[in-house]
């Protein structure tokens, strides 16, 4: 599919159709975010709970059952880090 | 009917059952309608043909004009022919899914019986409901009489459904001084209309053989150019807007026109109206042409896409044009037919003095004799040019 601002009136689809699913994946969303998660590995119990919580989700399972986010789609909203068991999340403002 | 050897028969007919036999002669497919005074007698008579067994649709009661025009999309996303009729406070309430039935561009066939919105309650008639819709991505066309409803409901589904078009289209027909009124007019039988409407073809259609996404989100990227191609195609809708009613005439000799003259031949003066005022508007210009008056009358059938050319066109060198709207646009320049018509014209380098009268409000009568009267006043306002940019004529006080 062309990119979105590639794209002119000409080739839009009849009433706007998607043809193709799973569109919204390119779609970065991760821009929008003024802070990150961050694990206190020393304190996380490996529940899973961020990762169960997390509205998009951009919450991923690493090797040994840890959660770290992906950059490409976490909001940073927070939620995680408010629903964590054991308060091992803190949220952390992006750099400038 | 349809075992009739003519295609046509001459019937009288309440206007609005007329409509509902239109809906019923197009083989709808699906209807989904709240009643509302006026446009009632369509829906409860589409009703009772489902249950009789007389119409071969899928009819669902619904509790809103929210969800009746809901379900008109949903029933359009699966293929089906699809038909609703409306009314003011009904209209509105479908305000937000309007415009997504068209930007989806589902060919929905919708019967609006034009009658004053709220506040104060009204159930009369006028166009305010209408032009409040006015920018929602439809084709929009006004009848005049029994028979032009009959007509315009069974070609709105072809224009709505040709390939190239795929736009939905209301017929407005003005509430109770037409849905209630019984008329004489022609009614076709099936095989003439089945001929002349084929069953519709989508273009795009759920399936779950070829999954889509239907009314998917649009970033700022893409949005303005998902609107023009809604724009442009409206506005090309024209061409075909005209070729069915060409067809239409060549298969009953009635001939209809985006603006459409009345006695215009070299007339100095010229009224503008739509729907059923047009009937009682010919009546005085008949009159007052017989007493010497030079006068015309321009109908305006085709609202969007708006008949720029045509326009122009039909006002000539005219030097006078009166705006007759039954509609109010408050705190702005008049009527929003005024609007219009002064904007199309304003770059043309001859052009007539344009003035606005609103009349006919929320089911004020409008006899013959109030065009007389306006054409007095008029004609006073044109020697004095300061004067006021509208009038709501006959307002007491």
């Amino acid at each position: 599919m062309k990119p979105l601002e590639q794209t002119t009136w000409q080739e839009i689809e009849l009433g706007g159709l998607l043809r193709e699913p799973g569109s919204a994946r390119a779609y970065k969303t991760g821009d929008w975010r003024s802070q990150h998660p961050v694990w206190t590995k020393s304190r996380c119990i490996r529940c899973g709970v961020c990762w169960t919580v997390c509205p998009e989700p951009a919450i991923i399972e690493e090797p040994g059952g840890y959660f770290d986010m992906n950059p490409d789609y976490c909001k940073g909203c927070g939620t995680c880090a408010r629903e964590c068991v054991t308060g091992c999340i803190t949220m952390v403002p992006e750099e400038e | 009917m349809s075992a009739k050897a003519a295609h046509a028969k001459r019937v009288g007919m309440e206007v609005s059952i007329a409509v509902s036999h239109a809906v019923q002669l197009a083989r709808a497919e699906a209807i989904a309608a709240y009643p509302i005074t006026p446009q009632t007698h369509i829906v409860e008579h589409l009703s009772s043909m489902v249950a009789n067994g007389d119409l071969e649709a899928e009819f669902i009661n619904v509790e809103s004009e929210h969800s009746a025009m809901s379900a008109c999309i949903g029933m359009s996303a699966a293929g089906a022919r699809t038909y609703t009729a409306t009314s003011s406070q009904g209209l509105a309430l479908m305000f937000e899914i309007l415009f997504i039935a068209s930007a989806m561009r589902f060919p929905i066939v919708m019967t609006v019986a034009n009658r004053a919105l709220s506040g104060p309650l009204s159930i009369w008639n006028d166009h305010g409901d209408i032009m409040a819709a006015r920018d929602i991505g439809w084709i929009q066309v006004f009848v005049e009489n029994g028979q032009e409803a009959f007509d315009h409901t069974i070609m709105a589904f072809k224009i709505a459904e040709n390939p190239k078009v795929l736009i939905p289209t209301i017929v407005n027909l003005d509430g109770f001084i037409l849905s209630h009124v019984v008329e004489a007019l022609e009614m076709l039988d099936q095989e003439t209309v089945d001929k002349f409407l084929p069953p519709y073809q989508p273009r795009h259609c759920l399936d779950p053989k070829h999954p889509v996404t239907m009314g998917a989100f649009a970033m700022p990227e893409i949005y303005t150019e998902v609107k023009w191609n809604h724009q442009v195609t409206l506005s090309n809708a024209y061409e075909h807007i005209v070729a069915v009613w060409d067809e239409w005439a060549g298969l009953t000799g009635r001939r209809y026109r985006p603006v459409e003259r009345f006695m215009t031949e070299d007339a100095k003066i010229l009224f503008l109206t739509m729907g059923s005022l047009s009937q009682v508007a010919e009546i005085a210009v008949e009159e007052l042409r017989a007493q010497g008056v030079p006068v015309g009358l321009l109908k305006l059938r085709m609202w969007r896409p708006f008949p720029f050319k045509d326009l122009r066109e039909a006002v000539g060198d005219a030097e006078l044009l009166i705006v007759c709207d039954r509609a109010l646009s408050m705190g702005g320049p008049g009527g929003p037919v005024l609007s219009e018509v002064r904007s199309a014209l304003y770059q043309q380098p001859v052009r007539p003095q344009v003035f606005g009268y609103i009349i006919g409000l929320g089911g004020r009568d409008v006899p013959p004799e109030a065009f007389k009267d306006i054409l007095a006043k008029a004609q006073q306002e044109a020697a004095r040019p300061s004067g006021q940019e509208f009038c709501l004529y006959g307002v007491r006080g």
